[in-house]
């Protein structure tokens, strides 16, 4: 089975966020990256998918400026066999900001004709944006049947037979023809972390690059980007640990009520 | 006319899901912000929904919209989509409101593209303009969003950012829509939902509830949070990566995925504090957040925070309840 894996770079998940001097976007001046985490579960179905094929190629996707091309390598160390990047500018009118979802989705659904994959893989929701979208925009894209949440991938007759969670701890299966979109949530497997030799790999494998069409307008707009205000007062413990800690049994015992 | 139309969402035969009446209060009062009229849709057979559409007719609004075909009796992206859309060519409504569920998730976004759209997805606020909010970076930012251009504007509402007693009661007609659909189109076989083996541990009965976030690093040191649980007589409960790795079991997950708990004491230690994990624990009647971030979304809820380190606060605390019982 031929996949493709579209996996995003997010900002480091403790990093300290700062708005830009527009006002619209993020400062990403001290930003350090990663793989968006669901994303790396959707390549990790990926790879045991083909593991247990005991055939198959994993081309792992990724639109971003030069930057993403840390986090490709990262996918392809741990065994995707090559790469492709959707080459976009850092800022301006080329830029991933500058696309809407659907834009997004558009670079990612042209890079993807070009393979003729049997499945397309995405993470359910980026951890920057959380649109929770470009996975199920891309499959409208290809024009094939899509599938979200999903937890585990086995084959069936007709095509493939899909775990996708609902909600509150409720599951249910759902079968579709190939070629299909999935977008994969968290769990469903255990990560492998790359190794040694995988990182020594990665250096032969194939990337490819693919210039960005340009950016058509956007639906929508960001207008203002800002810390959120505090709905509700929060009463702020302060001192050393135990300090802390002796409000905090004060707090259990004559308010809470649970000592 | 613009006009604003709600997607309702049930449960099953169990009545609505409860997001879709805080979708149904988010659009009407969008649509008394514009001076327009709301309607709302409901989507399923007609045994099913036929109580369901009687019920908003009761509501304010101009139609109550029932889209049956037996097609729609098993949820699927691709009835949704092909009938949601002949109801929007029909009825040419400028906003299209949904609640935020894993199902909006799973169709709306095929149907905005379908549409030349967007969805605006899972929104906290709507201001003036109007102006949708939604959460950046798992909601340690806020962003505005406007929609652009003409044609309909689809937004998704976040749960618990409306409030579902604020649907305004009114009369309004009961209107059948027949789609045009055929089972061809539909592309995907679901099956009956189902649950795991019985869970054992029901964190809902909990009077107290320790929960552990990817704050704690290692498994090595769930140690530290499950002495602070046995101090206090709690039941221990985790956020999602927590559960994902594999370090605590999937049933002592707290969230929209996992378990729904409103114990007396929640004290989430080393937790950010997402969306979908605080919809499994805003009912708790007091929260106490530990986390070393100050900015960290779970200070929005927690009615007493601690800023600082939890490797030295959780032993600390620790220590002291068990001198104090
Ligand atoms: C469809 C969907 C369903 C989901 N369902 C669920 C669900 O049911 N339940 C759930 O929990 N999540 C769920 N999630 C995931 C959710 O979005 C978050 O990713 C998750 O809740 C984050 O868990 P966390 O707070 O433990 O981790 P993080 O977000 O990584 O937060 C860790 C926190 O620990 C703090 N920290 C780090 N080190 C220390 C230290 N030494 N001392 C003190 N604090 C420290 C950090 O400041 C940070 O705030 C779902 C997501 C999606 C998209
Ligand atoms: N720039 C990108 N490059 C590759 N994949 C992406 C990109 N943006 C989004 N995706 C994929 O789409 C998923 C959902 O993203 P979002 O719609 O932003 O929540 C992510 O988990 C990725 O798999």
């Amino acid at each position: 089975m031929k996949i493709v894996v579209a996996v995003k770079q997010v900002p480091e998940r403790d990093a300290a966020v700062r708005v830009a001097a527009d006002g619209r976007s993020v400062d990403e001046s001290d930003v350090a990256w990663m793989m968006n985490e669901p994303d790396a579960y959707a390549l990790e179905e990926a790879l045991q998918l083909k593991e247990r094929d005991g055939e198959g190629e994993v081309i792992v996707l990724c639109a971003g400026p030069d930057r993403v091309t840390s986090t490709l390598r990262e996918a392809l160390a741990k065994g995707a066999d090559r790469a492709i990047h959707v080459v976009t500018t850092d800022e301006g009118e080329g830029s991933l900001a500058a696309r809407d979802t659907l834009g997004v989705a558009k670079l990612l659904a042209e890079a993807i004709k070009t393979e003729s994959p049997d499945l397309v893989l995405t993470g359910l929701q980026s951890d920057d944006l959380g649109a929770g979208q470009t996975g199920v925009v891309v499959a409208e894209l290809l024009g094939v049947p899509h599938a979200t949440l999903v937890l585990q991938v086995e084959r069936a007759d007709a095509g493939i037979k899909v775990k996708r969670e609902l909600e509150d701890g409720w599951f249910q299966h759902i079968e579709m023809p190939l070629p299909a979109l999935l977008t994969i949530q968290s769990g469903g497997n255990k990560l492998r972390y790359a190794t040694l030799m995988g990182i020594k790999k990665a250096k032969s494998k194939e990337t490819r690059e693919l210039a960005a069409v340009a950016a058509g307008a956007r639906v929508d707009e960001v207008v203002k980007v800002a810390l959120p205000e505090r709905v509700k007062r929060t009463e702020m413990l302060t001192g050393s640990a135990d300090e802390v800690a002796t409000k905090i049994v004060e707090k259990l015992k004559f308010e809470v009520k649970i000592l | 006319m613009s006009k604003v139309l709600v997607v309702m969402e049930q449960k099953g035969d169990a009545g609505w899901h409860r997001i879709s009446l805080e979708a149904l209060a988010a659009g009407q009062k969008l649509a008394a912000e514009l001076g327009v009229t709301c309607s709302a849709v409901v989507l399923g057979e007609s045994a099913a929904i036929g109580p369901l559409a009687s019920e908003l007719a009761t509501k304010k609004l101009d139609t109550a919209w029932s889209v049956d075909h037996a097609l729609l009796a098993n949820y699927t992206a691709d009835g949704w989509v092909a009938v949601l859309q002949q109801l929007i060519a029909q009825e040419q409504p400028q906003y299209v409101v949904f609640p935020h569920t894993y199902q909006v998730r799973d169709y709306a976004p095929a149907l905005a593209t379908r549409l030349g759209q967007v969805l605006i997805s899972d929104v906290t606020a709507i201001h003036a303009g109007p102006v949708f909010v939604r959460q950046w970076m798992q909601g340690k930012l806020n962003a505005e969003y406007a929609h652009k251009g003409a044609g309909v504007c689809l937004v998704s509402v976040q749960a618990g950012s409306f409030r579902a007693d604020a649907v305004e009661a009114g009369s309004s007609e009961v209107k059948t829509f027949a789609p045009q659909i055929d089972a061809a189109q539909i592309r995907t076989k679901p099956s009956e939902p189902f649950r795991e083996a019985a869970q054992t541990v029901d964190l809902s009965a909990a009077q107290v509830i320790v929960s552990v976030g990817r704050g704690i690093g290692e498994q090595e040191n769930l140690g530290l949070v499950e002495e602070l649980a046995a101090a206090l007589g709690a039941e221990l409960a985790a956020s999602r990566p927590i559960c994902d790795a594999g370090w605590l079991p999937m049933e002592r997950q707290v969230g929209s995925s996992g378990q729904t708990v409103a114990p007396k004491l929640y004290l989430a230690v080393g937790i950010s504090g997402a969306i979908q994990h605080l919809v499994g624990m805003k009912g708790a009647k007091t929260v106490i957040a530990i986390n070393k971030d100050a900015d960290a979304p779970i200070f929005e809820i927690a009615d007493i925070g601690v800023v600082g380190d939890l490797f030295e606060v959780v032993p600390a605390l620790t220590k002291a309840i068990r001198g104090a019982v």
